[in-house]
C-alpha cells in the first residue's frame, strides 16, 4: 500500500510537471485561498503532502473537490510552486484510476440541475465514463 | 611507445593543472604522501582556461594515452570565470573526440581544490586504471614521431 | 640556442631517497642545450644558491632548470638567485620532483624515470623562455567615490584620514543617502540622523574631501592607478559657493505642490528646495521640471528674495575631468517597485505603505512630525499589519530571488517602536522565517515579542482589500493551520531592496562585473570581498549585496584600507606574465575582448603596410599589461592565434607536452 502511495505522489508530480521541493512554506497560497474554510486540508498542506508522498488522505478528502481553480495561489506563489496545479493533478490521478471516479453513476440524478443543458450531461458522461 | 608483449602496459598520461587550485592540490597529495602512479606527468598552467583543446590533441598525437585537465571548482576560479570557459571548450572538444576515433574516456575534466590532496590522488588512480584498461592509444599518433 | 644549466636538488633525503639524483643529472646533461648539470644536497641553501650563481658566471648560462620542490615553494628564491647572477629572473624553470615525484612514488626506478621526464619538460620550456621585465605604471594619488550614502561617506573619510585626496560624486543634491531617511537604527535604537549628520559634517569640513553633489559620473577611461573620469555637474541653477542655505527662497517659492522625494512622496516641497535641514552641502536646488521660471520664464521670485544673489537661471551642466588612482563604487540601493504586487493594494490605498515610507512617518523630521498618522485621513491607527518578504525570495519573476537581509530586523524595530510609542496599538507581523544573524539581533527580535507584545504570526498575507476606510487583511496562520481576517488601519510592506538603477551603467563604464541581480561581483567571495575583479575598482555597501548599516560601515572601511594600500604606492609593478597580441596576425574579431574578465583588451585602428607598397587600416587588439592578470582565457579564444601568454606561451606548453610524450 505504501509503495502504491509513493507512486501515486510521483504520478501527481508528473501530471502537474511541478516540483513541490521548491516550496519555502510561506503560506501565501493559504492566505490567498477564498475556499480555505471549506477545506479539510489547505493549499500549503497539499504541496507538503505531495512532497512527503502522503497522498492517500488527500485523495480521500473532499478538499480537492472544493478548490475553485481560481488560481489565486498560482498567481501569488513567490516560488512558482503553483498549488492549484497539484490539486488538478490529484483530481486527474483519481479519475485515471479505473472505478475510482469520484461520482458514482447512481449518484448523478440527485445532483442534476434542471437548468443544466442536456448536452453538457451527455458530453460529461462521454468524457468521464470508463 | 612501442607495444612490448613481455612488458606490462604503462600508459603515458598528461595532466594540465591550474596554478591556484589543482597544482596546489597535487602538491598537497605529495605532502600527505598519497600515492598515485608515476605515469601521470603534470604541466602547470595559470588557469584551466589557458588549456587550448589543441594541447590535448597534440598530446594524443605525440603518443599520450590519456589527458586529464584539472581546475578550480566552478565559482572558485582565481580569475573569476576561467574554469567556466574551460568547461565549455572541453565539452565541445569531447563531443568531437568520438568522431576523431578517440575514446571519450581518455580525456577527463576534474575540479580539484587546493585542499583536496586526497581527491587528486584518488582521481589520478582512477584515471590511470581507466586508461590501462582501455589500452594503448594509437588513433591520432603521428607515425613520424614514433620511436623505431 | 640557450646555454642551459641543470641543478638537481637532493632535498636531504626527501628527493634522494626515492630518486637517483646522480642518474637524473647525468641523463639531463645529455639533453640538447644543456652545458652544465649537477646535483647538490640543498639547492635552496646559501651554498646551493652560491653554486648556481658561480655556474651561471663560469659557463655563461642563459637558462636555468632546477629539479627540486614545488615552484610554489621556492620559485621566487631561485628567481632572485638568477637575477643576482645577472640573468633575467624569468629564465628559471622548476621541475617539481619532490611533491609530484619523490614523495608519491615508492619505486626508485619509476621515480627516477619520471624525474628525468619532468626535467626534460622543463628544459624544453626554458629553451623557449624569453627574458621578461615587470612593467611599472604610476599611481595617481586621488580616489573617486561614486555615491555619497553612509558607505561612500565612511570610505571617503577613511581614505582622507590617510592623507589622500578623495572626491565624492553624489547624484542627489545632498549626501547622506538612505540612512538620512531612516528614523532609528537597530539593534540599539539610536536615531540615524544623530549618528549620520556629524559624519556628513566631517566630510564637508575635511580639506581632503571634495563633494560633487547633484553630479554624475559620465565616463571613465584608463586602468588601475591611472583612471580618467568625466564628472557631469548638473545645473542646479543656484551658485553653490554663494548660496548660504538660509532657505528663504524655499519659503517664498509659489510652486508648492512638487512631490517630496526625500519624504517618499508623502508630502510636497517647493520647486526650489533643500532636501532636509542637515543637508550637506546646504545649498538650494531648483527642480527644472517644476520651476515656472525655467519652464516658461514667468516667476523669478527666488532670485528676488535671495539676498546673496545666488540664483542663476542660465546655469548649464558642467563637465569636469579628473584623474584618479582608484575608484570605489558605493551606489547603494532602492526599494523595488510594487507594480507586480496588486494583492497588497499598495496602489489602491494610501494606508498601505512601504517600510521606507513608514520610516518617514515615524521620523520627527518627516511629513507628520513624528506622530504616526494614517496617510489617508491623518487619524491614529490602532491595528497595524507588517508583511515581511514582499518581493524578496521570489522566483516567480515578480520580485527578487534573493533575501533582502535587512527586513526582518527593521520590521522588528518598527513593530517595537509602534508598541513603545503607542501602547494602544495592536501590531501583527506576518513572517516566513525570521532571520536574525548578527550581534544582539536575535535578542532584539525576542524583545519585540516578549517585552513589547508584538504578535508574530508564521504565515503570509494573501490579500489586502480596502473596505470602509479600513484594510481587510486576509492571511494564513500556518502554525494554527488557519486563515485569518484582520481589520487593519495600516499595512506596512517590508519591500525588497534592489541595486540602484544607475549601477548597471556604472558597471559597464568601469568594466566591473555584475551578477544577474545587478549586484557587483567581488574578486573572491571569501578572500577579496571588497575588490572588484577589475583592478583598481573597489566595492562598498549594498552595491555588492544586501547589508545593514554596521556591515556597510565595516565594508566601507575595508574598501578604504584597500584603496590606501594602492595609493601609497608610487608605482605599480605589473605581473610580466601577461597576454600579448601579435598585431600582424590579429583579425580584429573581438573574441578575446569578450572573454577577458578584466577588460584588459582594447581595440584600435592601426595602419599597416601591405606588400603592394600601400597602407591599410586594420582593427587590432592590444592588451593593457597593467590590467591583465595573465589567466590566458583570450589565448584560447583567439581564432587566429594572435594572442599569446608570456611565460606560458603556446609553444612553451606544446614543448612540454612533446617532452612528456616522447
Amino acid at each position: 500500500m505504501e509503495n502504491n502511495e509513493k507512486e501515486l505522489a510521483q504520478l501527481i508530480q508528473e501530471i502537474s510537471g511541478l516540483n513541490p521541493k521548491k516550496c519555502m512554506k510561506c503560506g501565501k497560497c493559504s492566505g490567498a485561498c477564498p475556499a480555505f474554510h471549506e477545506m479539510e486540508y489547505h493549499p500549503h498542506q497539499f504541496v507538503d503532502m505531495v512532497d512527503r508522498g502522503d497522498v492517500n488522505k488527500l485523495l480521500a478528502s473532499k478538499s480537492i473537490w472544493m478548490c475553485l481553480s481560481c488560481f489565486a495561489c498560482v498567481e501569488r506563489c513567490p516560488r512558482d510552486v503553483k498549488p492549484a496545479n497539484f490539486i488538478e493533478a490529484a483530481r486527474l490521478a483519481l479519475i485515471r484510476q479505473q472505478g475510482c471516479n469520484h461520482l458514482k453513476d447512481e449518484a448523478v440524478p440527485a445532483l442534476l440541475d434542471d437548468e443544466l443543458p442536456q448536452q453538457a450531461i451527455v458530453s460529461a458522461y462521454r468524457k468521464y465514463k470508463k | 611507445m612501442q607495444v612490448d608483449e613481455t612488458k606490462e602496459f604503462k600508459p603515458t598520461i598528461v595532466a594540465f593543472c591550474c596554478n591556484w587550485c589543482s597544482y596546489a592540490g597535487a602538491d598537497l597529495s605529495g605532502t600527505n604522501r598519497l600515492n598515485y602512479p608515476a605515469n601521470v606527468k603534470i604541466i602547470r598552467v595559470p588557469c584551466s582556461c589557458r588549456v587550448n583543446p589543441m594541447f590535448i590533441l597534440r598530446a594524443f598525437q605525440r603518443g599520450a594515452d590519456g589527458v586529464i585537465m584539472c581546475g578550480c571548482h566552478p565559482g572558485d576560479c582565481h580569475y573569476t570565470s576561467g574554469n567556466y570557459y574551460a568547461r565549455r571548450r572541453m565539452t565541445l572538444l569531447f563531443s568531437m573526440l568520438d568522431f576523431l576515433g578517440i575514446e571519450k574516456e581518455r580525456t577527463r575534466v576534474e575540479w580539484v581544490s587546493a585542499a583536496e590532496g586526497a581527491k587528486f590522488a584518488a582521481t589520478m588512480n582512477d584515471f590511470v586504471a581507466t586508461i590501462t584498461k582501455l589500452g594503448e592509444n594509437r588513433r591520432l599518433e603521428d607515425i613520424r614521431c614514433k620511436k623505431q | 640556442m640557450q646555454r642551459i644549466g641543470v641543478f638537481v636538488c637532493w632535498c636531504g633525503s626527501n628527493i634522494a631517497a626515492t630518486v637517483d639524483v646522480q642518474q637524473v643529472s647525468d641523463a639531463l646533461a645529455k639533453e640538447p642545450g644543456v652545458v652544465y648539470s649537477t646535483n647538490y644536497q640543498y639547492m635552496c641553501s646559501q651554498s646551493g644558491q652560491q653554486m648556481i650563481q658561480d655556474a651561471i658566471k663560469e659557463h655563461h648560462l642563459t637558462g636555468i632548470v632546477i629539479c627540486s620542490c614545488s615552484p610554489r615553494m621556492h620559485e621566487t628564491t631561485f628567481r632572485k638567485t638568477a637575477a643576482a647572477a645577472g640573468i633575467n629572473s624569468y629564465m628559471v624553470e622548476i621541475a617539481n620532483i619532490r611533491e609530484q615525484c619523490s614523495w608519491i612514488h615508492k619505486n626508485k626506478e619509476e621515480a627516477t624515470e619520471k624525474a628525468i621526464i619532468l626535467g626534460r619538460a622543463a628544459i624544453a620550456k626554458v629553451h623557449l623562455n624569453a627574458p621578461l621585465t615587470a612593467g611599472e605604471s604610476p599611481v595617481v594619488k586621488r580616489a573617486l567615490v561614486i555615491g555619497g550614502g553612509i558607505a561612500g561617506i565612511q570610505t571617503a573619510l577613511d581614505i582622507a584620514d590617510a592623507g589622500f585626496e578623495v572626491d565624492i560624486v553624489e547624484k542627489k543634491p545632498t549626501i547622506g543617502g538612505k540612512m538620512a531617511q531612516i528614523d532609528k537604527t537597530f539593534p540599539t535604537l539610536d536615531c540615524a540622523a544623530c549618528i549620520l549628520t556629524p559624519k556628513m559634517v566631517d566630510v564637508a569640513q575635511n580639506e581632503k574631501i571634495h563633494i560633487y553633489s547633484y553630479s554624475e559620473v559620465e565616463s571613465v577611461k584608463g586602468f588601475v592607478g591611472n583612471f580618467t573620469a568625466t564628472i557631469k555637474k548638473k545645473a542646479r541653477y543656484v551658485k553653490e559657493d554663494i548660496c548660504t542655505g538660509c532657505g528663504l527662497c524655499t519659503e517664498k517659492c509659489p510652486m508648492k505642490k512638487v512631490p517630496n522625494e526625500f519624504n517618499q512622496m508623502l508630502d510636497n516641497r517647493t520647486a526650489i528646495y533643500i532636501p532636509f535641514a542637515q543637508a550637506v552641502p546646504k545649498v538650494a536646488t531648483i527642480d527644472p521640471n517644476a520651476c515656472m521660471m525655467l519652464k516658461n520664464g514667468k516667476c523669478g521670485v527666488c532670485s528676488k528674495v535671495c539676498t546673496a544673489g545666488a540664483i542663476d537661471y542660465t546655469q548649464k551642466d558642467e563637465f569636469i575631468e579628473q584623474q584618479y588612482g582608484a575608484i570605489v563604487v558605493a551606489t547603494g540601493f532602492n526599494t523595488i517597485k510594487l507594480d507586480n504586487f496588486d494583492e497588497f493594494a499598495y496602489s489602491q490605498s494610501p494606508d498601505v505603505v512601504t517600510s521606507l515610507e513608514f520610516e518617514r512617518l515615524m521620523n520627527a523630521a518627516g511629513p507628520t512630525g513624528g506622530t504616526l498618522l494614517r496617510p489617508s485621513d491623518h487619524t491614529h491607527p490602532h491595528t497595524l499589519v507588517f508583511v515581511q518578504c514582499v518581493g524578496s525570495r521570489d522566483v516567480s519573476g515578480c520580485g527578487k530571488p534573493y533575501c533582502s537581509k535587512i527586513c526582518c530586523m527593521y520590521t522588528a524595530k518598527h513593530a517595537m517602536l509602534c508598541r513603545e510609542k503607542y501602547p494602544d496599538t495592536e501590531v501583527y507581523v506576518f513572517y516566513i522565517d525570521v532571520r536574525t544573524p548578527g550581534k544582539n539581533f536575535d535578542e532584539f527580535y525576542r524583545r519585540a515579542v516578549e517585552e513589547y507584545g508584538v504578535h508574530y504570526i508564521k504565515g503570509m498575507v494573501g490579500k489586502v482589500a480596502p473596505k470602509n476606510g479600513k484594510l481587510m487583511v486576509q492571511a494564513s496562520d500556518l502554525l494554527a493551520n488557519d486563515q485569518l481576517m484582520i481589520e487593519a488601519d495600516m499595512v506596512v510592506l517590508a519591500t525588497a531592496i534592489e541595486p540602484d538603477e544607475s549601477a548597471r551603467s556604472i558597471a559597464t563604464m568601469l568594466t566591473a562585473s555584475m551578477d544577474t541581480n545587478d549586484f557587483f561581483t567581488e574578486a573572491h567571495p571569501k578572500l577579496r570581498p571588497v575588490e572588484s575583479p577589475t583592478a583598481g575598482i573597489f566595492l562598498s555597501g549594498v552595491c555588492q549585496g544586501p547589508k545593514d548599516i554596521p556591515e556597510t560601515v565595516s565594508q566601507a572601511s575595508a574598501a578604504a584600507s584597500k584603496v590606501i594600500g594602492l595609493l601609497v604606492k608610487d608605482k605599480l609593478t605589473c605581473n610580466p606574465c601577461v597576454a600579448e597580441s601579435n598585431e600582424m596576425m590579429c583579425n580584429g574579431c573581438s573574441a578575446c575582448e569578450k572573454v577577458c574578465p578584466y577588460g584588459a583588451i582594447t581595440y584600435s585602428d592601426k595602419e599597416f603596410r601591405t606588400p603592394y607598397r600601400t597602407t591599410i587600416m586594420r582593427r587590432v587588439a592590444s592588451v593593457n599589461p597593467a590590467v591583465c592578470q595573465g589567466c590566458g582565457a583570450c589565448t584560447v579564444a583567439c581564432p587566429s592565434g594572435a594572442m599569446d601568454l608570456k611565460g606560458f606561451s603556446t609553444r612553451q606548453i606544446m614543448a612540454e607536452v612533446d617532452a612528456i610524450c616522447k
